[in-house]
């Protein structure tokens, strides 16, 4: 949100207000101001409950040894034993840096094709009614999502990897990150269904970036002679690239904190990175959802605060990025 | 040139739609397994003879045992208990009759023996389930004292596995099992698999492992036995007390939630195994094994294979000890039990009463049950150990029973 | 004497190509309108596979018993309904709902009528709670209450309140900025205290705006299970009204049935899938509908 415009204050009713009515007037601004400070309560209390939730495992382990092992092996753990960190959580972020990176490099260029087809193609009495189709695929529920993704999408893109790992993941080198078999739940199912939950929001936001171009620009393009392609190319494309980047970043910021839909294609396997994009994986959401009710080892449950808590904090800077990048290109346009 | 324009856009949209639509009706959900029409005759064909004999044996499926305690007044009306996913079927099959007889509902959620041990350590449930024994250390941690481990019941892991075309009584060894979750043995033409199934035309298929992703008493189980019977598990998974357990770092594989989760694993996926308590194999149609027991013969999980896992074993005095790797040559070798979780000394007496009325009803009448989803109802001496626990229940120093 | 005519210039290369090059430049206009035509279909057809997919699954379980019975005891047989899940969700959501739309719109009115640096502190505290993941929200009301007082459909309703909360925030902020200030200072000029002038003039001017923000937040909350996994833990086979106990809710019944390998738990599951899309989209499109005439009658 940008900042509030400012209301006039109405200096003449406070110097009407004889007693009863200015302390009803108190105590409503009392009131809605402290709504306002319950709002920054619930931020705090979140960072704050996660820290002393986590903090019993970040000072038995040591902080940073959860982010120097990739291995996660609760089994492992005993309640003495401080080296080594058996619940190394960076396999958790490589997965959802990989689900959300797939995710996004499917999305961004659907989003801006889109988002270029609505705002300049498409003729404006349609522009309405696709705009608000698009967004209806934010509005369908994540759990959905991945129900529709084991039984529609899994067979679907079955033939697509089997391709995919009989050419790319051949190849020596990068042939390891193509690499069959592909049994339907991998990362790359978990991307997938991603870029078509964030693509809404992307397209939102190139949508508004395109649409913000100056008509001008726009027109003297047109009227240099330049056919509409190149004028989106010399004239809209060029203004928008922080916009699509930020809409690219908070694209990513939603994709972070997705549970559900990759719970349930991703196929939960915790012990370590797989090097195959299309092999099993888990995220840091997915973990917590999973092992949350039953951590009954020691440390176990605390450590999974410490992997929520960075996912806080990883979506957080995300998300505040992305915000700042798309509002500097609404303050260049105007 | 715009009307031109929209027109073309709409007919792509239009086709676009058509073609999901029709694409979609036709992506049914499609399960393997061998359709309904696997009666358990079709089954022994490829088990064999042998296991024929031993599974159409008769078995007393009814023991109707006595319930000397009788119902105590004064019982809550609603129970809520929650655990093992191995013993599930069963719980939700005892609470619908229970509450056909008596009018008291008990709520059982299947969230994993790992779950049903955190929660009665937290006292959110009035009484938990797991298929593996709580450590001492688990008790120790259990906010209410002292907790009771009752058996309620036999059951089976099974091996089951998704591979069009080959028929149910795929012959396995512990160490072969034990290899395949260990990722030694990759494809289902292993050369280990042929050895053990001759006649059977193994596909060149690679061998997508399920296991569960929570903590598991049917987890438990299998890998007690995978401990006992492969050298190659062990070594794997670095000694014995990292291979065994509800909870297990899996060096490869796909992780499914619950019995439940599992056996969607096995039937989604060409080319999977699974370790499943029987209920859930038979009740989704597929196909499942044959293992070696410790007599060197190579057995089906059926109701007379369970019943043999409870012979020459001596039970400790909380009744908590391993049922696999029996020693009798007609015992299935992945056999367990389900031990309920309560607490010995209760808070509160309606619901000390409700809890051993509906315990007590579970080890006589409740048992009878078992064999409808295809447990096996404890034996005489086991059950009778199982009852006297209820008589240890307390409230304010005072035995409830 | 005229002047000599100007001799015709020499063919200097046009700017744009020649005939040749103006051909080429509008054929790679016409691929590309046609590239994003095809992209937008494909966009379309995908949402279109979804809903269709989806329905086609759910109809063919959907029925009255799917809507009034509980599901049975063993998910294996066939038969049975999500009863309790419907109940628990409206109920879970209704107290979610009773929390965070005062306490929204409260603060929304902070913002906008009351600036300042509370009220800028918590503008961008809003925008930074819409970016939190919804597990982590569930993990704090794990710690918060949970280990405190139990699962229970309350604490599922906190959490789905906290996530509510900045949906409220905003849409209410948007419509009291769109109000007119030509209207409070009237309001303010016939001696109306400030308090009443909000509660009378300003807050029924964005009624249809308000509406159309928590319609919003309700939908959303209506979709949302991760949190309730680790707030209510579900009560898969009984209704339960009162929400100090654990109830069930839609969203948690599909999960729970959808991963399973039961046919019979997966047809049940479609159809809780199909009856979630509809009430999802039921509000969301009704809440655009009401967003539109507010625009229309103020334009």
């Amino acid at each position: 949100m940008t900042a509030p415009a400012p209301v006039s204050a109405a200096p003449a009713a406070a110097a009407d207000l004889r007693g009863g009515r200015r302390y009803t007037d108190r105590a409503f601004r009392a009131a809605m101001l402290a709504a306002a400070g319950i709002v920054l309560l619930v931020l705090v209390g979140t960072a704050v409950f996660l820290v002393t939730s986590a903090w019993p495992a970040l000072r038995h382990y040591g902080f940073l040894t959860f982010l120097g092992s990739d291995r996660w092996a609760p089994s492992d753990a005993t309640a003495g034993s401080t080296h080594p960190n058996p619940y190394g959580i960076v396999q958790f972020m490589y997965g959802t840096g990989l689900t959300s990176l797939i995710g996004m490099v499917i999305a961004l260029p659907v989003a801006v094709a889109v988002a270029l087809f609505i705002t300049e193609v498409a003729p404006a009495w349609l522009r309405r009614p696709l705009s608000s189709t698009v967004d209806l695929l934010a509005a369908i529920p994540s759990v959905v999502y991945g129900f529709w993704g084991i039984f529609a999408l899994i067979p679907a893109l079955h033939p697509v990897v089997n391709f995919l790992t009989s050419t790319l993941g051949k190849v020596p080198g990068i042939g390891l990150a193509f690499a069959g078999p592909f049994f339907g739940v991998s990362y790359f199912t978990a991307g997938v269904v991603l870029a078509i939950m964030v693509l809404p929001i992307m397209t939102a936001i190139c949508r508004e970036v395109f649409a913000t171009t100056p008509a001008d620009e726009k027109e003297a393009a047109l009227a240099l002679g330049s056919t509409r392609w190149e004028m989106l190319r010399m004239a809209v494309l060029p203004r928008s690239r922080s916009g699509i980047t930020g809409a690219a970043i908070l694209g990513l910021g939603r994709a972070l904190g997705e549970t559900i839909a990759v719970t349930m294609v991703i196929g939960n396997s915790v012990l370590a990175i797989t090097t195959s994009i299309f092999g099993q994986g888990a995220t840091m959401a997915s973990v917590i959802a999973n092992e949350f009710t039953e951590a009954t080892e020691p440390f176990h449950l605390q450590s999974l605060f410490v992997v929520g808590l960075w996912l806080l904090i990883i979506a957080l800077v995300v998300n505040v990025a992305g915000k700042l990048v798309v509002r500097r290109t609404r303050a260049d346009i105007a | 040139m715009r009307a031109r324009f929209s027109a073309v856009a709409a007919g792509v949209l239009g086709v676009a739609l058509a073609a999901a639509g029709c694409g979609s009706t036709g992506n049914v959900s499609s399960n393997s397994g061998s359709g309904s029409g696997t009666s358990s005759g079709a089954k022994n064909v490829s088990f064999g003879s042998a296991n024929k004999q031993l599974c159409s044996a008769s078995v007393n499926t009814a023991p109707k045992y006595a319930n000397p305690i009788g119902t105590i007044a004064g019982g809550a009306k609603t129970l809520s208990g929650a655990g093992s996913t191995f013993a599930s079927p069963l719980y939700s099959t005892w609470a619908s009759a229970y509450s056909k007889a008596t009018t008291v509902t008990v709520a059982y959620g299947s969230i994993g023996s790992g779950g049903g041990v955190a929660a009665v350590q937290a006292s959110t449930v009035n009484f938990g389930d797991s298929d593996v024994g709580m450590a001492p250390a688990e008790i120790a941690a259990a906010k209410g004292g002292p907790v009771l481990q009752i058996p309620v019941l036999l059951g089976a892991v099974v091996a089951a596995y998704n591979l069009p075309g080959i028929p149910a009584g795929l012959k396995f060894t512990g160490n072969v099992l034990g290899e395949i979750y260990a990722g030694k043995i990759t494809s289902w033409d292993d050369p280990a698999l042929k050895k053990l199934n001759p006649g059977v035309s193994l596909p060149s298929l690679p061998i997508a492992v399920a296991h569960r992703s929570d903590g598991s008493g049917t987890t438990g189980i299998w890998t007690d036995y995978l401990t006992k019977e492969s050298p190659a598990w062990v070594s794997k998974l670095g000694g014995p007390s990292k291979s065994s357990g509800k909870t297990i770092a899996w060096p490869v594989g796909i992780g499914g939630k619950g019995n439940e989760g599992v056996s969607a694993v096995v039937s989604e996926t060409k080319g999977a195994i699974g370790y499943l308590e029987s209920d859930y194999a038979i009740a989704q149609h597929l196909t499942y094994g044959q293992v070696e027991n410790k007599a060197g013969k190579f057995i089906e999980p059926c109701i007379a294979t369970i019943v043999p896992a409870v012979n020459g074993v001596t039970f400790p005095s909380n009744l908590n000890i391993s049922l696999t790797d029996g020693s009798d040559p007609g015992v299935y070798p992945i056999a367990g039990t389900s031990y309920a979780l309560v607490y010995q000394h209760q808070a509160s007496k309606a619901i000390a009463a409700g809890l051993v009325n509906f315990f007590a009803w579970v080890l006589t009448a409740g048992q009878d049950l078992n064999a409808s989803v295809y447990y096996a109802p404890l034996g005489a001496g086991l059950q009778k150990l199982a009852y006297a626990q209820l008589k240890k229940i307390t409230v304010g120093g005072k035995p409830v029973a | 004497m005229t002047a000599p005519l100007t001799p015709r210039a020499p063919q200097a290369p046009r700017l744009d190509g020649g005939d040749a090059g103006l051909t080429r430049r509008h054929a790679r206009d016409r691929a590309m309108t046609v590239l994003l035509a095809t992209v937008m279909a494909i966009t379309l057809a995908v949402l279109a596979w979804v809903l269709v997919y989806v329905a086609a699954q759910g109809l063919k379980y959907l029925g009255p018993a799917f809507f009034t019975q509980t599901p049975p005891g063993n998910p294996a047989q066939v038969g049975g309904g999500y009863a309790n899940g419907i109940i628990g969700s409206l109920i879970i959501v209704g107290i979610a709902t009773v929390i965070s739309v005062p306490v929204g719109i409260a603060a929304a009115i902070a913002i906008i009528e009351y600036p300042g640096r509370l009220g800028a502190a918590t503008s961008f505290v809003t925008d930074v709670l819409v970016g939190v993941p919804s597990i982590v929200t569930g993990a704090f009301v794990y710690a918060l209450w949970v280990t405190r007082f139990g699962y229970s459909g309350l604490a599922g309703s906190i959490a789905l309140a906290i996530i509510m909360l900045p949906l409220v925030i905003r849409g209410t902020a948007e419509m009291l900025r769109l109000v007119p200030v030509a209207l409070r200072e009237a309001s303010s000029a016939l001696g109306v205290t400030r308090a009443r002038t909000i509660v009378s003039v300003v807050l029924p001017a964005a009624r249809a705006g308000i509406t159309t923000g928590v319609m919003l937040a309700v939908a959303r909350a209506m979709g949302e299970t991760a949190p309730l996994l680790l707030t209510t833990l579900g009560n898969s086979l009984f209704i339960q009204a009162n929400p100090t106990q654990r109830m069930s809710t839609l969203s948690l019944q599909i999960f729970g049935d959808a991963i399973t390998g039961f046919q019979s738990a997966q047809a049940r599951a479609w159809a809780g899938a199909l009856t979630l899309i509809l009430i999802v989209l039921i509000l969301y499109i009704a809440a655009r509908l009401t967003g539109r005439r507010l625009t229309l009658t103020r334009s």
